[in-house]
């Protein structure tokens, strides 16, 4: 049984021409080059086919697809054949019969007769077609074959068997045309024409596992091996991928509860189809054996863990949390929420403190990581959210990367990006490390600009140097979109000599030339956009280098159209919404200011409650308390603030300061250790409700699964909300975006039934815009007038001297998520089942230290030991790590500096010292130490 | 002292040129190394003072070798050279650019004109309208990127009994390079590229030389020419394999349409010619294309290089205007089998072409007589056998050598070949069953009709004619 869509065989055209044409005698109009195949596909008209499929540039290999067109000599392969006005085409006829029967004996006279046994049986289209030609017999005697050609099944997640192979190249042009990784190629030729990797096997070849592969294989050929083990799905549900802020739709296939596989939707409005090794295969985490599934509570953290109903543990922690408002005040008590959960499940967390708690101390996890967006985009823009879509990129002419690693931490997009590239478009990338944009198969940066870490503000000052002192700012745009004192301000502020390239070259390390022609390169094109990560907001000057960028965007006219933009990779899959939930202490949902008494009449009406008009604590501001002592209990939702949070030594103190954490995850994470209740919570395959991805598409994740927990998130906290005196009265998470809607302006058009029909919308999504808002900005930016804002460069007060002579940035691995509670719980620890520390050759001869080396990190905060991977992937005096293994404690070594507006942690830059070392750092020995006892308090099984 | 022309081509080097040319010199003569002349069966043969010997085996022997004036050397002056005018006559670095330079100054589409009322057609084998694809170049628009339009030259010689394109590279490199100017001139392409193949190593000197040359002439200022060379394979002479692998992507065929000509190398506007095609320009342009269009026969106008190998007496490349008898030229030019045995047969226009026979001699050969007879030209090449030819034998090599050679992109290709040829070796050994003929006669509508280029599509061709003949003889005998 075939669950996925109907495959049209060829990618649709873009022409706006219509042509008729005639296809076994009915009457089609389609869009001009589209090929007769699809014409025909779409007028329900089957066409046997192996090479072809729609998410790839057609073929022409398999030659099963002939047709006759009235008129010409001979058959024509449709997928390759444009239809043309008039055109008659017969797909059927006694000959073209005899011709597919013809090459299906070909094919069929090199492949195993072993369907019935074969992992694809009921979901093979060799086996379909080779019924749908009705080949009867094959004539040719025993030959030459491939049939004893050896398995690979090198990969954790799929076999590669080339005795089914029918060498139809689908997975190397999915290789190449739509992940963009060209792994894979056809080796030798003719007969021997068969698919090859680089290396040995796939695993160790350049292979990133996305899977497109896979998806694209027609026969058993590559297989996920969950499927060879189970079986074919019988079913499907359409959800939405909880890793990172790309938001790739995806049909869980399922036998029963189970699911079988993960295919990627070709629906999917942000990924069109693709997918890369965390979301496609890295889902096994949901049934691992450590996940936490029964409420737990303790007294103290030396305590064993009872485990308890979910009725006491609610009661346990109302009780609690009550008690210590009554000991210490209403404000002695908080909630984090996640940007891993729904958007249902954060707005019930920030309504319960708003309401049940009786404060504004709600915060949420993206204060750690995308925050400067939101206060950069809103100063200067008016709205907390990137300004394209996706799909914009492909009507980039420069694409400019700074501070984001996408082939990494967003690969669909970066495979969007990488096709982008192939096209034509140039490429910039300013980052401290030469991530693999800047030279990988069949892209290659035009310009690198290696900057210091911590050196973002002055660099893209010195761009805006360039554009108003060499003449190159979008006069037109400027008079008509922005505000013209605070431009002439910024004009008169960017022209000054400290920001000239020459003068910033000595602050940055990158030379003055290069500065000046990445700056040329971006004013120059038609269509720029601007995409960045973390090493741009994770900053003592995150917020500024964020409006620096904006500013620089309306300077040149690169904003409110298709190309342009400044587009923020959000980390994790619903940062935007779990800002736009209002989980901030500031402000309601939809950025509404809290203290604005409108706002809060709005919702006080609503909540039947009062508000308080003063934002809240942030978490930095919580963590300070409860060192002192004052704020005392603290609900965390889906967030390892333990391992997450700079400076873990001071989150630690932190936590084992206090009398009441709640913690409700999948597993008893870092913080739980710390933890007094244990709420379980739901994996995003038994979850309903929506996350909202980094371009603003509110997409529907749907419950796959019953709750292993028993109980949703949102139910959980409506629970305590009650038993601490505040009921709600949810009966769906549908209802909870009712309410939404209700009191977010942008929000108001948005509707689960509508999110069902279109399959996603992005926000605003209201009355003026009631299919959602693709590109913002586009007639005049939602403030009005765009505001340029003066960025002066503060440097951070973490400084190198001699005792800490190299900076350590931070970042993660294509295969590990974040803090790994997921991924280091699937196969994709068989990549790297380490964090390693990057160090350039010349800082690591000079220490003595050699690849696979044990060294020891050493900051003004602490002090970890990890094996060093010497490379020149980072530049002298920078040295990188990952933050994926608690027991490696990256964050150790990290500071306390946050952003000046928004107490984003400055993650990408410490002051560092690297030595060899031959034994763990005190930090890990505690943790180790830790780490055993914990385990020693877990309920028996 | 004498003046001795001494060619420097491949064959003539390996039957010893090169050693009689440095013996010359020891003598004190004034030694030109020019190109060969293209009558094998000569070589190595020297013009000294105007008079030509050959072979040449011993310079004290000369008297024995002796073919009076070359020019009146009746293999030569019988020929209608317009390619091949200058080849073995000239230095090929001894280059004038004036005439090429006067034809940089005519109009493109008084050009395209000239070659539109030649009415030459592709010498590689298709025999495509030249002017057509020049006319579509013209016109084309550069759909991406930065407009750029190329000329390909197919160099790719890969049919056996073919050596057209070597001897006029080794020996009027220039011949060329002209042919691509002006059709660069005419098209709008300023660059140009050679696809060479690997096994032509004194061609590719020759050719890298005569570029040389051009540049110290300014010729390439205005139009850039590049040399590269293949590697094996080939498919590669297949006009859209080559482009894939010019753009450095494994030698795999594309689909049609768009031909090259609309989207070719990097997707961009591309006029593909083979070697005597673009060298047959010159030759018409200096004619004027009215003139060039009165020779030959029918719609296949010009003079065509065939060159003839195998079981003959007299191999050798002659150019000969379209028209010429299959027997004139096997039988009088090339004055029948080496082996002195009664003719066999003769395989015309390279391994994909037909097998032709002792009835089909007096046809002409014109595109449109051979397309008759189910054959081609293909390059002009023809291949003789004498009587003990296994024709079972030969159509099994045809499909062992499209095995051999087959891209495997396509089904019918990749996978046909190699069942056509187990299901020929069955034949061979006996098993003459009647199912297999048929299987065989299937496979064969089959691979002509849906291969995806003319690698599987032609194939057949051999394979048919091979075969049809000996079963007939087969029912002859019994």
């Amino acid at each position: 049984m075939r669950l996925d869509d109907p495959d049209y065989g060829t990618p649709a055209s873009a022409s706006e021409e219509q042509v008729a044409v005639t296809i076994d005698g009915s009457q089609i109009k389609v869009r001009a080059g589209t090929s007769i195949m699809r014409a025909a596909i779409e007028a329900g008209i089957p066409v046997p086919k192996l090479c072809a499929t729609d998410n790839m540039e057609s073929f022409g290999s398999c030659r099963l697809c002939l047709v006759e067109v009235e008129g010409r000599r001979g058959v024509h392969a449709s997928c390759t054949e444009p239809v043309r006005e008039g055109m008659l085409v017969r797909t059927q006829s006694e000959k073209l019969a005899k011709l597919r029967r013809g090459v299906m004996e070909l094919y069929i006279s090199d492949h195993p007769l072993d369907c019935l046994t074969c992992s694809a049986n009921g979901d093979c289209e060799l086996q379909d077609m080779a019924g749908a030609v009705g080949l009867r017999e094959v004539r040719y005697d025993e030959g030459e074959n491939h049939l004893s050609a050896a398995v690979d099944a090198s990969n954790p997640y799929f076999v590669f068997d080339p005795s089914k192979c029918i060498v139809c190249s689908r997975c190397v042009r999915a290789c190449s045309e739509v992940q963009g990784t060209f792994a894979l190629t056809i080796d030798g030729r003719g007969f021997d024409s068969t698919v090859k990797t680089g290396a040995e096997d796939f695993f160790d070849s350049e292979c990133v596992s996305c899977g497109a592969c896979v998806q694209a294989c027609p026969t058993a050929t590559l297989m996920e091996k969950t499927v060879v083990e189970e079986g074919v799905p019988d079913r499907s549900v359409r959800t939405t991928c909880a890793y990172c802020g790309v938001g790739c739709s995806f049909r869980a296939e399922l036998k029963g509860d189970q699911v079988v596989r993960m295919v990627p939707d070709k629906l999917g409005k942000a990924n069109h189809g693709h997918s890369c090794v965390k979301g496609r295969f890295a889902w096994g985490y949901a049934n691992h054996p450590e996940r936490a599934v029964k409420p737990l509570v303790r007294d103290k953290i030396t305590e064993p863990w009872r485990e308890v109903s979910w009725d006491e543990a609610i009661a346990e922690a109302a009780s609690r949390l009550k008690a210590i408002q009554a000991e210490h005040g209403l404000h002695a008590i908080g909630a984090v929420t996640s940007a891993r959960c729904t958007n249902e499940e954060i707005w019930t967390v920030q309504k319960m403190v708003r309401t049940a708690f009786g404060s504004n101390n709600v915060d949420t996890c993206a204060r750690v990581c995308h925050s400067p967006t939101g206060y950069g985009l809103k100063q200067t823009y008016g709205t907390s959210a990137g300004t394209q879509h996706f799909d914009s990129v492909l009507h980039a002419d420069t694409i400019v990367v700074i501070g984001a690693n996408p082939t990494d931490g967003h690969p669909v997009f970066a495979s969007l990006l990488k096709r982008r590239l192939r096209e034509g478009a140039r490429l910039i990338v300013l980052d401290p490390r030469r991530i693999d944009l800047v030279r990988s198969p069949h892209i290659e940066a035009e310009l690198h600009l290696p900057l210091l870490p911590g050196t973002n503000v002055p660099m893209m000052n010195a761009f805006a140097h360039v554009v108003v002192t060499e003449g190159l700012v979008d006069e037109d745009f400027v008079r008509e979109r922005c505000d013209p004192e605070s431009f002439a301000e910024w004009r008169e502020f960017a022209a000054r000599p400290e920001n000239a390239p020459e003068v910033v070259q000595e602050i940055t390390g990158v030379p003055a030339a290069d500065i000046r022609a990445a700056a040329r390169l971006y004013t120059s094109a038609k269509n720029s956009a601007i995409y960045y990560g973390l090493g741009v907001t994770e900053h003592s000057q995150g917020s500024t280098m964020v409006m620096a960028m904006a500013n620089l965007a309306m300077a040149t006219g690169n904003i409110g159209r298709e190309g342009v933009g400044v587009c923020p990779l959000r980390g994790q899959n619903n940062v935007q919404g779990s800002c736009d939930m209002g989980s901030f202490p500031h402000e309601l949902s939809g950025y509404q200011p809290i203290v604005d008494a409108s706002v809060r009449d709005k919702y006080e009406s609503a909540w039947r409650v009062k508000l308080l008009p003063e934002p809240g604590m942030r978490i930095p501001n919580m963590l300070d308390a409860a060192r002192g002592g004052s704020f005392k209990g603290i609900f965390i939702q889906g967030e390892d603030l333990a391992q997450s949070d700079p400076n873990t030594q001071g989150v630690e103190a932190a936590l084992g300061n206090m009398d009441c954490v709640i913690v409700q995850d999948l597993f008893l994470n870092e913080t739980a250790k710390f933890a007094h209740i244990f709420l379980p919570g739901t994996s995003f395959l038994e979850k309903d409700g929506t996350f909202t991805n980094a371009e603003r598409r509110i997409n529907r994740v749907r419950k796959v699964m019953q709750p292993k927990s028993g109980r949703s998130e949102w139910e959980a906290v409506q629970d305590l909300s009650a038993a601490m005196g505040y009921p709600m009265h949810y009966e769906t998470a549908e209802d909870i975006m009712a309410e939404v809607a209700s009191l977010t302006p942008d929000f108001a058009g948005v509707t689960f039934e509508k999110l069902d029909r279109l399959g996603s919308v992005q926000w605003p999504c209201n009355d003026t815009a009631p299919e959602g808002t693709p590109i913002m900005h586009e007639a005049q930016f939602v403030r009005g007038k765009g505001r340029f804002m003066l960025t002066d460069y503060q440097p951070t007060d973490e400084r190198t001297n001699r005792k800490y002579p190299l900076l350590l940035t931070t970042g993660r691995i294509l295969t590990q998520y974040n803090v790994g509670t997921q991924t280091r719980r699937t196969s994709n620890i068989e990549w790297l089942d380490e964090d390693r520390l990057e160090i350039h050759p010349a800082d690591a001869e000079t220490r003595g230290v050699r690849t696979d080396d044990w060294v020891s990190i050493t900051s003004r905060m602490g002090e970890i030991v990890l094996r060093a991977e010497v490379t020149t992937r980072v530049a002298p005096g920078v040295v990188y790590t990952t933050f994926h293994h608690p027991a490696t404690g990256t964050n150790v070594v990290t500071t306390d500096l946050s952003d000046w507006a928004t107490n984003c942690p400055e993650y990408k830059v410490t002051a560092v010292e690297i030595r060899p070392a031959n034994h763990f750092s005190a930090w890990q020995e505690v943790y180790q130490d830790r780490n055993q006892r914990q385990r020693e308090l877990l309920p028996e099984e | 002292m004498s003046r001795v022309l001494v060619p420097n081509e491949a064959l003539a080097n390996a039957l010893g040129a090169n050693e009689l040319a440095r013996e010359l010199q020891v003598r004190g003569h004034e030694v030109i190394r020019t190109g060969g002349f293209g009558l094998a069966w000569l070589e190595p043969m020297l013009v000294i003072d105007g008079e030509a010997y050959g072979p040449v085996q011993d310079l004290d022997a000369l008297d024995a070798v002796a073919l009076g004036p070359l020019a009146k050397l009746p293999e030569l002056v019988r020929q209608q050279r317009i390619v091949f005018d200058r080849c073995g006559h000239v230095d090929p670095m001894d280059y004038d650019p004036s005439w090429l330079l006067e034809q940089l100054e005519r109009e493109p589409r008084e050009i395209i004109e000239e070659i539109k009322a030649s009415g030459l057609r592709g010498r590689g084998g298709a025999g495509f309208p030249a002017h057509i694809k020049w006319q579509t170049v013209f016109d084309a628009v550069c759909e991406t990127g930065a407009p750029q339009k190329y000329i390909v030259v197919n160099a790719d010689e890969g049919d056996s009994g073919t050596f057209a394109d070597r001897l006029i590279m080794e020996g009027d490199p220039f011949r060329l390079i002209e042919g691509m100017m002006i059709s660069g001139h005419a098209t709008g392409a300023d660059k140009g590229i050679v696809y060479l193949r690997s096994e032509y190593p004194l061609a590719a000197e020759i050719f890298a030389n005569a570029m040389e040359k051009a540049k110290a002439l300014g010729l390439l200022e205005r139009f850039d020419i590049e040399l590269f060379i293949g590697a094996g394979a080939y498919i590669c002479g297949e006009e859209t394999s080559m482009l894939e692998s010019l753009e450095g992507k494994r030698g795999e065929v594309r689909f049609k349409p768009p031909v090259p000509a609309v989207a070719g190398l990097f997707g961009q506007p591309t006029l593909v010619h083979n070697v005597i095609t673009l060298c047959s320009v010159p030759g018409i342009l200096d004619m004027g294309g009215k003139a060039y269009a009165e020779i030959g026969t029918g719609a296949s106008t010009g003079t065509s290089t065939f060159q003839l190998a195998g079981n003959i007496k007299r191999g050798g490349l002659y150019e000969l205007p379209f028209g010429i008898s299959l027997r004139e030229l096997v039988e009088d030019w090339g004055g029948g089998t080496r082996t002195g045995r009664p003719f066999g047969a003769v395989q015309v226009g390279g391994p994909l072409g037909a097998y032709l026979f002792e009835r089909h001699l007096d046809t002409p050969l014109g595109y449109e007589d051979m397309a008759a007879l189910d054959a081609g030209i293909g390059h002009g090449g023809l291949v003789v056998f004498d009587d003990t030819i296994d024709l079972v034998q030969q159509a099994h090599y045809a499909f062992a050598f499209c095995a051999h050679e087959s891209c495997g992109k396509c089904t019918p290709c990749r996978i046909g070949s190699v069942r056509g040829k187990e299901a020929v070796a069955a034949l061979a050994s006996g098993e003459y069953t009647e199912d297999r003929l048929e299987v065989i006669d299937e496979l064969c509508d089959l691979m002509e009709q849906t291969s995806l280029c003319q690698m599987g599509g032609m194939t057949p061709i051999p394979v048919r004619s091979a075969l049809g003949e000996a079963l007939s003889r087969k029912g002859e005998v019994n």
